[in-house]
């Protein structure tokens, strides 16, 4: 700072460290002390507690390998969870981004009334979890639910769909569309208006017709936010936890866990530190993966 | 799209699909909302009769016990207490690592960016055993800190990658000319970066606010006594107390989503802002 005769830009390059330092040494450490003390050491240390049998009292010292890998994926009820977990994404991908994507070309023109649905669309999204999964354990409930009482006018005998094992996951599907369909939709919307307009009216003046002009013109442009809705969605749905407790708390008979309700339920309620560190180990390893192969195969260009 | 497609026949056969389809939707995300709210004002036994329709009696009561339990007010204030520790932290920590990556060219840069911004990767839930005997270890078990603090680390690296895509289009030449004005670093960052950056600063506080509001997992684990917890712990709580006293659970759903939905009307313009910013570009 300050050297005098110099243009500016070249006092800023400069060999003298002036003001940088200051700066450097006050304001860096506080982020990067926290992100590595609370999230990139944690990681690390899941990694080294999954060789412990270990309740968390005291050091770990009774050194066991592998073994609680092994016996992770022994249990059946984690097949069952990240088989739900293929699951939520499946529909995700099938059902709530095409719901999300009609949706968004539907309401990203304007008439009246296309910013409330909007709103109202997007709402649940903002809802918490826990609020939206109490919300629709009473709309499954079987004595006073609004579906037991769909049911009872056509006279069958109420079901409690969070109690059966057939119909708990099933639920919980349905409940994860309501809740996030909005949020893909508003990512497109916002994708969909800063669309150059020049190339769909090309089009049109070419002859396409509005289907043809949509296929061949706006879905193509819509391809990078696709991808990344994709993502999203599936990193969301490896992760689900908090709308899975209200509901059905992963059961009934571990029915509807998902890896972050199983690492709940068998890790961290009864406090088996080794065993819950390698179910993170390995849900990490997947997410991880996962983000790395999708950003190199589907997102080179971004 | 053009806006000549606007004008069209009285009876549109695509338009009437179109509102039906809309009108289906709507009801599917209104009905389960609408009945949270009405249930509320009936009692038990209309409930299970009548889940659907108005009240025939509103019952103002299952409101009224809410809103004057000690009970209720404690949890809102927890999550207060949490939530604003959370966004002021985050605010501070992400905007001064932000305008360093903005302003200061330094030897490892780029690199010290990377590293933090892989924490977009990392779902939380994998590490917080660790995080747990991490918080008890350095006595912040029990605290708000001990929510709050973890919750700023994982909310860095979002924050960090807004405001300082924002910081750069700062011009460098007000920079410049401060600097040899003889400004510091730090008084630039004070007295001209952070109220130019008064929106992005907004959108990114309420993001990490409706985050940690809704927060569920990491209070979950790092809060033991009653009295600290934020609402999402309380409501599931108290469900389990009034396991099917509904009239009384959808009371308790409807006022503590309502500050939700209140913050949602009041910054919706910054949330989605927020969202979309954040969704362009990793």
């Amino acid at each position: 700072m300050g050297v005098a005769g110099e243009t500016a830009p070249q006092a800023l390059r400069g060999p003298s460290w002036d003001g940088r330092f200051t700066v450097l040494i006050l304001f860096l450490p506080p982020a990067l002390l926290l992100f590595t003390l609370f999230v990139v050491l944690p990681i690390g240390e899941a990694a080294w507690y999954s060789a412990f049998n270990w309740n968390g009292f005291g050091k770990p010292t009774n050194w066991i390998g592998f073994d609680n890998y092994r016996f992770v994926l022994e249990t059946r009820a984690f097949w069952l969870a990240l088989r739900n977990n293929g699951l939520i994404i499946a529909v995700s991908l099938a059902i709530q981004l095409p719901l999300a994507l009609t949706l968004a070309l539907m309401l990203a023109e304007r008439f009246r009334g296309a910013v409330a649905l909007r709103m109202l669309f997007f709402m649940p999204y903002i809802l918490a979890e826990i609020a939206t999964g109490l919300i629709f354990s009473f709309v499954y409930d079987g004595d006073y639910g609004l579906v037991a009482s769909i049911w009872r006018t056509f006279g069958a005998e109420p079901l409690h769909l969070l109690a059966s094992t057939d119909t708990a996951m099933l639920a919980v599907l349905i409940v994860i569309v309501w809740k996030y369909f909005g949020f893909h939709m508003m990512l497109f919307i916002a994708a969909l208006q800063g669309l150059d307009k020049s190339l769909i009216e090309a089009a049109r003046i070419d002859g396409a017709t509005r289907s043809q002009a949509l296929r061949h013109v706006v879905i193509p442009l819509l391809y990078p936010t696709i991808r990344l809705s994709v993502f999203f969605a599936i990193v969301g749905s490896l992760q689900l936890f908090d709308l899975v407790m209200p509901l059905t708390r992963g059961g009934p008979a571990d029915s509807s866990n998902t890896m972050v309700s199983f690492l709940y339920n068998n890790g961290i309620s009864r406090m088996r530190v080794g065993y819950g560190s390698a179910i993170g180990v390995i849900l990490f390893v997947i997410c991880v993966t996962f983000a790395f192969t999708y950003k190199r195969w589907f997102m080179r260009d971004e | 799209m053009s806006s000549a497609e606007t004008t069209r026949a009285p009876f549109d056969l695509a338009v009437l699909f179109k509102a039906a389809f809309l009108a289906v939707i709507a009801v599917f995300v209104l009905v389960p909302l609408l009945a949270t709210l009405l249930g509320g004002f009936k009692s038990l036994g209309e409930l299970r009769v009548n889940p659907f329709g108005w009240p025939t009696h509103w019952e103002w009561q299952n409101y009224a016990d809410i809103l004057f339990s000690a009970r209720y007010w404690q949890l809102l204030r927890n999550s207060l207490i949490i939530s604003t520790l959370t966004v002021t932290l985050t605010l501070i920590v992400a905007s001064m690592a932000a305008f360093t990556f903005a302003h200061v060219r330094f030897f490892g840069s780029s690199m010290l960016l990377s590293y933090l911004t892989l924490g977009l990767l990392f779902p939380a839930a994998t590490a917080v055993l660790p995080l747990f005997i991490r918080v008890r270890d350095l006595g912040l078990l029990d605290t708000y800190f001990g929510v709050a603090l973890p919750q700023v680390a994982f909310s860095l690296a979002m924050s960090v990658l807004l405001l300082r895509r924002f910081f750069k289009d700062i011009p460098y030449e007000l920079l410049e000319a401060a600097l040899v004005d003889g400004c510091s670093y730090i008084k630039f960052f004070r007295y001209v970066t952070l109220p130019l950056s008064r929106p992005i600063l907004a959108t990114v506080g309420t993001i990490t606010f409706v985050n940690s509001w809704n927060a569920y997992l990491l209070p979950l684990v790092m809060l033991n006594t009653d009295a600290l917890y934020p609402w999402p712990l309380g409501i599931m709580i108290y469900q389990g107390e009034y396991s099917s006293e509904w009239h009384l659970i959808l009371a308790f759903i409807t006022l503590t989503i309502l500050p939700t939905i209140i913050l949602f009307l009041l910054a919706q313009k910054h949330i989605v802002a927020g969202l979309t910013a954040g969704a362009v570009k990793g």
